[in-house]
């Protein structure tokens, strides 16, 4: 489980970084999304006691209450409050992208295409 | 007497009062939503009200910090009346009032200077600075880091807003690099945050600190990973080299009250950066005392090399102004890095100087600019800009020496006058030349490396390479900031030669001048806010008080239980 998890959080990072440099906006949120997605199963894993696999996230009666036992609610807490601001955010610039495609007349992402051949039609 | 009285009131109002820098703005921003865009009179009296009342209240708790005589300089809040490690904590000592006091400062300014005209230019100016203030305020006074996460972002959210107000390609342009990185920085913030949570198993700053000088010998190299994550999204926000090419182009692109109140967004990454490596990575640390302090330093000496060389090469006034708050950043990084405490408290002295300095000259290059251009703005969608050709052509005016008119007793015009005066004291503050603060700032920073145990106390004591390099570079770097200011002040105000006396309206001259007036207060009070800043140091570098105070806050009993009413 821990080995999935961990190439699964690498290619997205990895594929993450790669978009994020390339020079077309929309590669660009592609990447922030996929580093987010990245990240959010990061703070998963990083629970105390490592991976809570095939353990309770709800109390259970006759269970002592401890770590043992149950998965750590606090990456939850965290991975849902990342979630939310990391959506917030991708939708800003999802608009801020817009924006500059429509006063830029191109995807680029400095909004000038002098520099670079592969020009969009 | 009455400063008693004025003492004796606060404290009652401790520690709730240190809940008002952030709840207020919050307020005032929701009650802004209510209202309709049209009514912009209205909300920009709000804004105006509710940031005064704020620097008031800053002041208090300033005030509150500072007293003498009492050993609880340090005020914990608990908002959900839980114990330190398991709810979330705010805490004020005097460095987060110091901050407070500054932010409120700066926003004042700012929002007086976009009274005058800049708050027209877009929708929602208004909201999006309260978000801001309160995101600031959050983030000096939070004691736990997934807290700090919030309100980072918070801050950051609002902060996107403002860049883009005014809207124009320049704005959406440089709008689209900034929300980039930040929300890289962001995803390193969150790495970092869940790392240092999955080894030691808290997010409490004091109860982190407890906790890493107990760290299994094993986990020590991850820690350090996590440390080193979480520093690089704060090094991002205080403009480290190479982290910082997305600065300028922001920070100049936006509106000059934005481009004022942003001088201050390097100074949370500096802030933040400051509180968490000496909480963290104190002396008292252990296996990990120091951890990363010559990284500061080093890439601290790197962003000032970098800032002066950008100030050299700058052909507009608010490039200037960025490349100056990166040389600041960097200062300020370089001396923190070195963890030694007389240092600390000549930086602290330096930061609001050269921030305040920084704001003044981003509001100044505005009015330098709009005149330069007969009162019309620059257009941002313009990228040759048209008053930057001339300055690359030899201009018949430039050589004051064959000009054939005489130049005593010629009356200049008393807004060119106070332009003038203006930069050059935005000149000397951020140069570092006598007599104003930000002299007073270097030579104590020059003093403290020169001596590292304090004055006296260290004999036979010499600086490292490190320490020379960092002294050889501040002298280097204030001649090269002289040099560029002083170019960019002949060009704009000698060399004015043929155009109309410049039109300055009393709202936009009064930010700038109470700026420079805090920076003059600095320097005539010099002695008092030294010790301040010296008992802050103190404090941040032995961080025992910090951490047992939040640790041992009791939250209030919860009122006995009334018996259901029978029915």
């Amino acid at each position: 489980m821990e080995t999935v998890l961990a190439i699964a959080i690498g290619v997205l990072t990895g594929s993450g970084v790669w978009l994020l440099l390339r020079p077309r906006t929309f590669q660009v949120i592609m990447g922030l999304s996929l580093l987010s997605y990245a990240v959010n199963l990061f703070i998963f894993s990083m629970g105390r006691l490592g991976l809570a696999v095939g353990k309770a996230p709800v109390l259970a009666g006759g269970v002592p209450q401890d770590l043992q036992h149950y998965a750590d609610p606090m990456p939850q807490a965290l991975v849902l409050t990342a979630i939310v601001i990391g959506f917030a955010m991708t939708a800003l610039f999802l608009v801020v992208l817009l924006a500059s495609r429509g006063m830029s007349g191109t995807d680029h992402v400095d909004g000038s295409h002098s520099r670079d051949k592969q020009e969009m039609p | 007497m009455s400063q008693a009285h004025l003492l004796d009131a606060i404290s009652r109002l401790m520690p709730h009062l240190m809940l008002a820098p952030i709840v207020l703005p919050l307020l005032t921003a929701a009650l802004m939503l209510l209202v309709r865009e049209e009514r912009q009179r209205l909300k920009l009296a709000l804004n105006l009200l509710s940031t005064l009342l704020g620097l008031a209240i800053a002041v208090a708790l300033l005030c509150w910090s500072a007293r003498a005589g009492s050993t609880a300089t340090l005020a914990v809040y608990l908002p959900g009346n839980w114990p330190a490690p398991f709810g979330i904590v705010l805490a004020l000592d005097r460095l987060s009032a110091l901050m407070l006091v500054l932010a409120s400062g700066v926003a004042l300014a700012s929002i007086v200077f976009a009274a005058s005209r800049w708050h027209r230019a877009g929708v929602h100016y208004h909201p999006l600075f309260q978000f801001q203030l309160m995101g600031l305020a959050g983030a000096f006074l939070t004691a736990d880091l997934f807290n700090l996460f919030v309100f980072f972002e918070i801050m950051l959210a609002a902060s996107y807003g403002l860049l883009l107000h005014g809207s124009g390609r320049a704005r959406v342009q440089a709008g689209l690099h900034y929300i980039a990185i930040n929300l890289a920085a962001s995803s390193l913030f969150l790495i970092g945050v869940s790392m240092l949570y999955g080894i030691t198993g808290t997010l409490n700053m004091a109860d982190l600190a407890r906790a890493i000088p107990q760290a299994a010998a094993g986990d020590r190299g991850l820690l350090h990973a996590a440390a080193g994550i979480l520093a690089t999204a704060f090094l991002i926000k205080a403009a480290v080299w190479p982290l910082n090419f997305w600065l300028v182009p922001a920070y100049s692109a936006a509106t000059a009250p934005v481009g004022a109140l942003f001088a201050l967004m390097t100074k949370v990454g500096v802030y933040t950066l400051l509180r968490l490596w000496t909480l963290l990575f104190g002396a008292e640390a252990g296996a990990s005392a120091l951890f990363g302090g010559p990284w500061l330093v080093g890439g601290g000496m790197l962003t000032m090399a970098f800032g002066a060389i950008g100030m050299l090469g700058s052909q507009r006034t608010t490039h200037l102004a960025g490349f100056a708050a990166v040389l600041s950043s960097g200062t300020l990084l370089a001396a923190m890095g070195f963890g030694q405490t007389e240092l600390t408290a000549a930086l602290l002295y330096y930061l609001p100087s050269s921030t305040l300095a920084v704001s003044a000259l981003f509001l100044l290059a505005d009015l330098i600019e709009r005149w330069r251009n007969d009162g019309t703005s620059t257009d941002p969608d313009d990228e040759d800009a048209p008053f930057l050709n001339p300055e690359l052509l030899p201009t018949q005016g430039l050589n004051l020496d064959d000009e054939e008119e005489v130049l005593i007793g010629r009356v200049i015009p008393a807004a060119a006058a106070f332009l003038g005066l203006a930069f050059m004291a935005c000149t000397l503050v951020i140069a570092g030349l006598p007599p104003l603060s930000g002299f007073v700032g270097k030579f104590a920073m020059l003093t403290a490396l020169l001596n590292p145990l304090g004055l006296g106390a260290s004999a036979g004591l010499r600086p490292g390479p490190a320490g020379w390099a960092l002294l050889a570079l501040m002298i280097i770097t204030g001649l090269l900031a002289l040099i560029a200011l002083t170019r960019a002040g002949m060009r704009h105000f000698w060399a004015a030669h043929g155009r109309a006396a410049p039109r300055l309206r009393v709202l936009e001259g009064l930010p700038i001048a109470a700026l420079l007036a805090a920076c003059v207060v600095l320097t005539v009070q010099a002695g008092p806010v030294m010790a301040f800043t010296q008992a802050t140091a103190n404090a941040l570098h032995a961080p025992g008080t910090y951490v047992r105070a939040v640790m041992s806050a009791t939250p209030r009993p919860s009122p006995p239980k009334e018996e259901a009413p029978a029915l």
